[in-house]
């Protein structure tokens, strides 16, 4: 059986700046991987390689087998942000069906087959109590239950979320972990989960993907997420601080690189 | 007794004056037309909305302008220059991408070139100013049988366009970055859905006139967008508004000698306060 994600040597450049350079790095089916790195480490361009909307500078990336873009429907993505909607009153449900077999050609009409998948997936989510109301007068963590449930139509067997906890506060974060922890038992779905915060996620995931200056380091939390190791990629003194199972990752000069008030959106990176 | 007899005769009087009125073809000519465009104008619209694109479309009628204008140069009708004109930006809009179609400034001073080259005709040939106010604020019964018959043709190829790509459309247009991961093509949904626009923002300045693109593209589908929650039945109450507005605004026009455009644009806005008052004071517990 493939990898469920396989990337070699992967370098990407954006108008002439090298993003990132010889990634490498190798995720089973199943896994649950926290994806972290400072702002401008190059985390949305590595996710927007993974689903197939950058092509790869140099290197190689396989998505169960298969290139990426071609994988379709067996990856689930949940883009960073939601915007727009807030004059009219569009309800949850009504974004969420249009996004089911939007592929296709034709009218959007919504199949009885499309508005089970629809339920099943607001069900998944706990997003079924407020999703006929319109999507502009939820709040913040109801939006994103929202957007969980769109990235979870045709039951992928890759989750890719792209920073989903930004501006949510800790009691919806739990909630979102939660919810996605709880596809990950139950269909075994592989899960690739950006965040700045890697505090949140400790519990639920399997290994860290590290991103920082460039480079990439995979492994289990005590292995990459240690002073020498972080100091090796940033490629200056790095200090990682744990207090009560919580860990800090501070540059030496002791400016914070990484904290949990420091939720920056890093849409241009 | 006497005052209910009066309004009795009153009434009748109105409808057999109206009655009088649709048997003549440039009322029968300015219903069918104010319908097509009204009907395009409502589905497109609502999708223009979606999509944030307003002043996309605002620039496409000007452009418009220009094409109006050229095509007296050219020797060909106002419907064809227009069409060509604005086709042809479209096409360039939805090809540039977002970055262009979003962008202000570059819309903005297209938009004032295209008005520029139509003032510039409009001093050139002379014979042209006649037309102009009829372009500028619509001349709804001064549509001939030969438009009408563009214009069936203009509006069945639209609708069937939109039959095809509207279920992408509404997809990429709601979810632009799901929808690429899709594999959906962004920029050539763009330009299959800037030529719809481009062809129901002249086929509504035949009915309203450029300056009031808006009240036919914008208005039904924006108080649509505003109460429905699901997409079907948005789309199906905006084309009913707008339709209905245009048959109203053509109807009083007959009977009171006022503007058709004056009526529907009133007609429009007076919905408008409405709903936003509805939805000011009544929604409140969804909030």
């Amino acid at each position: 059986m493939p990898a469920a994600l396989q990337i070699s040597d992967l370098s990407i450049s954006l108008g002439g700046h090298e993003i990132l350079s010889h990634v490498n790095a190798i995720i089973d089916e199943g896994e649950f991987i926290g994806i972290f790195g400072p702002n401008g480490a190059g985390k949305t361009t590595l996710v927007r390689a993974i689903i197939g909307t950058l092509p790869p500078t140099r290197g190689k990336i396989e998505v169960l087998g298969m290139a990426p873009g071609q994988a379709g429907r067996q990856i689930g993505y949940m883009p960073q942000g939601h915007g727009g909607f807030d004059s009219t009153a569009l309800s949850a449900r009504s974004l969420v069906e249009a996004a089911c077999h939007g592929d296709r050609w034709g009218i959007p009409w919504t199949s009885k087959a499309s508005r089970l998948e629809v339920d099943r997936v607001l069900e998944v989510t706990e997003a079924d109590r407020f999703a006929a109301r319109p999507f502009s007068v939820l709040s913040g963590g109801e939006r994103q239950r929202v957007m969980l449930a769109q990235a979870l139509l045709g039951q992928p067997r890759i989750l890719v979320l792209d920073e989903p906890l930004a501006s949510l506060d800790p009691k919806n974060q739990a909630l979102l972990i939660e919810c996605v922890a709880r596809v990950k038992r139950l269909t075994h779905t592989t899960i690739l989960f950006v965040a700045h915060d890697m505090n949140p996620l400790l519990r639920v995931m399997d290994r860290v993907l590290y991103l920082a200056g460039g480079g990439a380091v995979l492994g289990k939390l005590d292995d990459v997420v240690t002073s020498a190791s972080l100091s090796k990629l940033y490629g200056f003194e790095i200090e990682v601080v744990r207090v009560e199972n919580r860990v800090f990752v501070i540059s030496a000069e002791g400016n914070v690189a990484e904290s949990e008030c420091d939720h920056h959106h890093d849409h241009d990176d | 007794m006497w005052q209910n007899r009066n309004a009795t005769t009153t009434m009748t009087m109105m409808i057999d004056k109206l009655a009088n009125y649709l048997g003549y073809d440039f009322v029968q000519n300015a219903l069918i037309a104010g319908t097509l465009a009204a009907m395009l104008g409502a589905i497109v619209g609502y999708f223009v909305i979606i999509r944030n694109a307003g002043f996309a479309a605002h620039a496409l009628s000007h452009i418009g302008f220009a094409g109006a204008a050229g095509a007296a140069v050219l020797g060909l009708t106002s419907l064809e220059g227009m069409l060509l004109l604005t086709v042809g930006s479209g096409l360039f809009m939805g090809a540039a991408g977002d970055k262009v179609h979003r962008n202000d400034l570059a819309i903005g001073m297209v938009l004032s070139m295209s008005l520029g080259l139509g003032t510039l005709f409009l001093s050139l040939y002379s014979s042209f100013a006649g037309q102009a106010k009829a372009i500028l604020f619509g001349n709804i019964f001064g549509v001939s049988s030969g438009q009408i018959t563009q214009m069936i043709v203009l509006s069945l190829l639209s609708l069937a366009g939109l039959a095809i790509f509207s279920r992408r459309l509404l997809f990429a247009s709601t979810q632009p970055r799901l929808a690429e991961a899709r594999g959906l093509c962004l920029p050539g949904l763009s330009m299959a859905f800037m030529t719809v626009l481009a062809v129901s923002v002249t086929l509504a300045s035949q009915i309203v006139g450029i300056l009031l693109v808006f009240t036919l593209i914008i208005a039904p589908a924006g108080i649509a967008l505003r109460i429905c929650r699901s997409f079907c039945r948005g789309i199906l109450l905006s084309v009913v508004l707008g339709v209905v507005a245009v048959w109203i605004g053509i109807l009083l026009d007959c009977g009171t000698g006022y503007p058709a455009t004056f009526w529907i644009t009133a007609l429009f806005f007076i919905l408008y306060i409405g709903v936003e008052a509805y939805c000011r004071f009544f929604t409140k517990s969804d909030r």
